[in-house]
């Protein structure tokens, strides 16, 4: 009998079905894991397979009025190396082709085999285009290699730095917060280049392709569905007139100041300068980190924007919005004098019982403290703390219809608004019916607790020369070809008639062209200029210089604000800078023996020889 | 004799010889596309790898036709000639055979080559029928010595090579062995081990080191704790065993933790002086261990994601881009069900797991009804080589076995590989043909 005992066994054949089974259902599983539930290989697949080329669109320029190119796109290549698609390297011959030592090759394809096989790491940063031009040409010798295109800004003029902001590289922040920029990618960090920057930056495009292990393209719209090619961004065309601006920067070089031009009849911003400025063009490419730094460290703080975001009290100027205001209110009429009374204020310069016209020549304090007493007190409501906290808070509206204590729109980041001061704001200081008009008089002068910019500065020289309204201020004329962004240069009336600037606008006149008017260093043959000084107290050093003017009378191009920090009187340095700049812009030229008293840092001050007006 | 060969085409089994013929027809059709890229035409000639396949496959179709016209007789009478002819050939190999990829297991003609370890399959499991036919079962010492010389003679030729995947293959006879009546206990304890393994190696290479302790510290604690639950649960589990039996129970269980920390230490120290770094890479890799060469998963690693990315109904005949383009390497031998995964996905790899199964167990139900001892030994043989193919290959490619390199049956590239499945199949068919008139 053969295999008796054998047979006995014959059940073991379930021992062993079930180990096959037991394997099987192990496979199984493991391919329902690997297959149907493990999305990230499916991912990883695409990754390996699928070679994206993410191509960058050309960043729309940046003009000025006229169309002429202030900053305009250009490329530097950085060399990448793709480690899995290496091939026979001769490391020698290469690392002299990319330009840099044998060791910092070897170094370069050490560090990036470490981080991936699969994802490029860069070997060098910044190679110009005539460098990327040789290199391209034998780029076919070295698979593997790649030179990626990176858009940088040239800065053709080099002017409205802090206006048109920087461009740099985006940081991990803007990584996290918008799927846009990858890793090295640029963004408009400040400025018109941040706050366009969607419709600057265009769209990225993207191919893909198909490649094989070696990253050789192995085939081609396969996945043309999802290719798009890119969208370059929108040019961008400022308000900014070039020479103006230009002759600006020229004045204000060497000086701490700023001005502010503004077309009155549009709200369009013609010059926007802050000095101390710098070259744009340091704060781009391999420069920047440094060029950064020392900025960052300069006590004038160059990389603040006094234009829109400095305050200073107004000062005289002040009187302006005061007159207007209160002739608007009835309290007075142009013809109303007051008497110069040194009890109640300081002034300066012989007058005693000026007309408004005459007390804005002769900037007469004790005049418009007289006039806001008024303002703040002819209506009665009892007692007289409560009598001007109703009247400080309908002045305040009125004041504040001229811009004042807004942000103008806030066309600019960090738009200051500054101050015109509420009841509330007294209250909190001195205590609720504890103060009135004697307490907080010194700002009916545009002194005390009122602040403003330079940029409110110029706005109010736009509304005088428009006698009564002013439109926003704005910064961009045109994005694309097709207008200006929604909702710019709004137009915004201040409810006062265009008959009652007359006198202003005579006092201001006079300012400029009366024989001992403050401001007679803005005088120009042939153009009526308007204009106020001012002098900002800013003890202990030298007082600000501060101007502002429009021109000419008659149909006005033009309305701006001057300051030069730490200058004297309004009509020292201010004036004659604002006045060349009417000049320059109103005729296109200026008179250089004129001009050049003006140019550079401002001299240290003679002994004063006369008493400063204000 | 006469009367029953009229019937040998009638007792032929048809069930497996279709499923097999399935399973070569699956695996020619993954060929083509295996060497023709997403990119490419097909190009239907004979120079071509598929077309080299297609005459093995011509090859060893006459060759199987010639063995079923052959009695089964004439296999049990050749046995000796053809063991002996099978060791002859494994030593002949080592001196002149040519050296591929580290190894010396070629005979080269021409542009064709012959692998001498894949006929000794066939070999050693003839004569290992013919030995326990002979001794009627494996129950005593001389069965149990004859049948592990039989194995391990060609076996150890195969090692010097050295050819380790396939010396694992030759694991696949403990069916055989099992079914002829060897201690369940071995398999039981061959499961043991490799969980032994597994956890040797993975608290070799990751638990805390203690520096005075040197590479020990890490199997030690692991020791110290699996005492701990060790006592914990003789204590515990005293209390169900019956008085009598708790004595040799007792010695049982200690000799058992001896053996397995014996084990252990042997194991641990084999991995620590004997393999090479990139062996050790290898099982760190399966075991999901950092090792410090990235590119020592790069094989597993790619061949897990082409898998991944077939889905459910995979990309399609020809059209896998991850082996297509490259990223598998060996995606054409060793980790072709790589491309067949990827190409049909979850459907289909599913479809080939249940079929190598399938032929498996049809295999063993084959043997069961087998009143020859040689036929029943061979066919378990030939069931356990099959499955551990199937085992070693497609464990490897899913990440479940350390990277082995030995060819999928009937899948992967290479003649040799498919003349021997097809004889040891043809052989299997005839033997089992006559199992109504032959009783050895």
């Amino acid at each position: 009998m053969s295999g008796g005992r054998a047979l006995n066994e014959s059940g073991r054949i379930w021992t062993v079905v079930g180990i096959v089974l037991t394997i099987t259902s192990i496979f199984i599983g493991r391919l329902v894991h690997l297959q149907l539930i493990d999305n990230d290989l499916k991912v990883r697949a695409s990754d390996l397979t699928e070679n994206r080329t993410i191509i960058k669109p050309s960043r729309g320029m940046i003009l000025d009025r006229h169309g002429e190119v202030l900053v305009a796109s250009e490329a530097v290549y950085d060399l990448v190396v793709l480690p899995r698609g290496l091939a026979d390297l001769d490391t020698a011959a290469c690392a002299v082709w990319a330009g840099i030592s044998r060791e910092a090759m070897d170094a370069s394809l050490k560090k990036a085999r470490r981080f991936s096989r699969y994802k490029y790491t860069a070997v060098r940063r910044r190679i110009a285009p005539e460098e990327h031009a040789r290199m391209a040409a034998s780029l076919y010798a070295y698979p593997g290699f790649e030179l990626w295109r990176k858009p940088l800004r040239s800065h053709r003029h080099a002017v409205a730095t802090h206006l048109i902001g920087e461009y740099a590289e985006a940081s991990r922040d803007d990584l996290d917060r918008d799927a846009f920029y990858r890793l090295g990618d640029f963004k408009g960090k400040t400025g018109l280049e941040s706050i366009y920057e969607e419709a600057l930056r265009g769209e990225k495009g993207r191919r893909s392709v198909v490649v094989d292990a070696r990253n050789r393209v192995r085939q081609v719209g396969v996945a043309a569905s999802k290719d798009r090619p890119a969208v370059d961004g929108l040019d961008l065309t400022t308000t900014l007139d070039l020479d103006l601006q230009q002759h600006a920067e020229l004045l204000l070089a060497g000086k701490t100041g700023s001005v502010v031009a503004i077309e009155p009849s549009t709200g369009e911003v013609l010059a926007i300068v802050s000095a101390p400025f710098f070259d744009p063009n340091l704060m781009l490419g391999a420069t920047r980190g440094k060029a950064y730094d020392s900025l960052l460290r300069d006590p004038q703080k160059p990389l603040f924007n006094r234009a829109v975001r400095a305050t200073y009290r107004p000062g005289s100027i002040f009187k302006l919005v005061q007159g207007a205001i209160a002739m608007d209110e009835g309290v007075i009429h142009a013809g109303t004098r007051l008497p110069c009374n040194r009890d109640l204020i300081g002034c300066h310069g012989p007058h005693t019982l000026d007309d408004l016209s005459s007390a804005v020549v002769h900037s007469c304090n004790p005049y418009f403290y007289q006039v806001m007493e008024r303002w703040i007190n002819h209506r009665n409501t009892g007692s007289h703390f409560a009598t001007a906290a109703d009247g400080l808070d309908r002045w305040r509206a009125q004041v504040m219809a001229f811009g004042f204590g807004t942000k103008l729109g806030n066309r600019l980041r960090g738009t200051a608004a500054g101050n015109i001061p509420a009841a509330a704001y007294y209250d909190k200081i001195y205590g609720k019916r504890h103060w009135d008009f004697r307490t907080i008089y010194s700002i009916a002068i545009g002194e005390g607790e009122l602040l403003t910019t330079p940029l409110q500065m110029a706005n109010l020289a736009a509304i005088l020369a428009n006698r009564g309204w002013y439109r926003e201020p704005h910064y961009v004329k045109d994005l694309g070809g097709i207008g200006p962004p929604a909702g710019v240069g709004t137009r915004t009336e201040t409810g006062i008639e265009a008959a009652q600037f007359k006198p202003i606008l005579d006092g201001m006149q006079n300012v400029v062209e009366e024989q001992g008017g403050t401001g007679w260093r803005a005088r120009i043959p042939g153009i009526q200029i308007c204009g106020k000084t001012g002098t900002v107290q800013n003890d202990p050093l030298e007082d600000h210089s501060v101007f502002i003017a429009f021109a000419p009378r008659k149909n006005p191009q033009i309305a701006l604000s001057v300051y030069v920090e730490s200058a004297g009187s309004g009509g020292d340095w201010a004036a004659p800078i604002a006045a060349l700049l009417i000049e320059q812009y109103l005729t296109g030229q200026v008179d250089s023996a004129k001009q050049a008293g003006y140019l550079g840092a401002i001299p240290p001050a003679p002994a004063p020889t006369q008493a400063p007006a204000p | 004799m006469s009367a029953h060969r009229q019937n040998i085409n009638r007792n032929i089994d048809w069930a497996l010889l279709s499923m097999f013929a399935l399973l070569a027809l699956l695996g020619w059709l993954n060929l083509v596309a295996a060497s023709t890229g997403p990119d490419s035409e097909i190009s239907w000639t004979l120079g071509t790898m598929y077309g080299r396949q297609l005459i093995w496959l011509g090859l060893s179709t006459a060759v199987g036709l010639l063995i079923l016209r052959i009695e089964g007789e004439f296999f049990l009478r050749t046995t000796w000639i053809n063991y002996a002819l099978t060791l002859a050939l494994l030593a002949a190999v080592l001196v002149v055979g040519r050296k591929v990829g580290g190894a010396r297991s070629w005979f080269g003609f021409g542009g064709f080559g012959i692998q001498p370890s894949e006929f000794a399959k066939f070999g050693t499991a003839v004569a290992l029928s013919w030995w326990l036919a002979r001794q009627q079962g494996l129950h005593d010492m001389k069965s149990m010595v004859g049948a592990l010389m039989i194995i391990g003679l060609p076996a150890g030729l195969i090692l010097l090579q050295p050819d380790a995947g396939t010396v694992l293959v030759f694991v696949g006879f403990v069916f055989a062995l099992y079914r002829e009546g060897m201690n369940g206990f071995v398999l039981v304890a061959g499961f043991s081990a490799l969980v032994m393994v597994v956890f040797t190696v993975i608290t070799g290479a990751t638990t805390v080191q203690y520096p005075w302790l040197g590479p020990w510290s890490g199997i030690l604690r692991f020791w110290l704790i699996a005492s701990v639950v060790f006592t914990a649960g003789v204590l515990v589990g005293r209390n169900l065993v019956r008085p009598r039996n708790r004595p040799r129970i007792t010695r049982n269980l200690i000799l058992s933790a001896i053996a397995a920390l014996a084990f252990s230490a042997v194991l641990h120290t084999t991995m620590a002086t004997v393999l090479r770094s990139h062996q050790r890479e290898r099982i760190h890799v399966l075991f999901g261990i950092e090792v410090d060469n990235p590119d020592a998963d790069y094989n597993i690693r790619n061949a897990r994601i082409a898998i991944g990315s077939g889905g459910f109904s995979g990309r399609g005949w020809c059209e896998g881009p991850m082996t297509g383009f490259g990223f598998v390497p060996e995606h054409e031998t060793d980790f072709i069900y790589c491309k067949w995964s990827e190409e049909w996905g979850f459907l289909g790899s599913s479809l080939l797991v249940l079929l190598f199964a399938a032929i498996v167990i049809r295999i063993f139900f084959i043997a069961e009804r087998q009143r020859s001892n040689f036929t029943r030994v061979y066919a378990y043989s030939f069931g356990g080589i099959l499955f551990m193919h199937m085992l070693i290959n497609i464990g490897m490619v899913l990440g479940l076995a350390p990277v082995i390199g030995i060819p999928l049956p009937m899948m992967s590239y290479g003649g040799s590989s498919v003349l021997a499945f097809s004889i040891m199949l043809a052989v299997l068919l005839r033997l089992d043909a006559e199992r109504f008139s032959v009783l050895r």
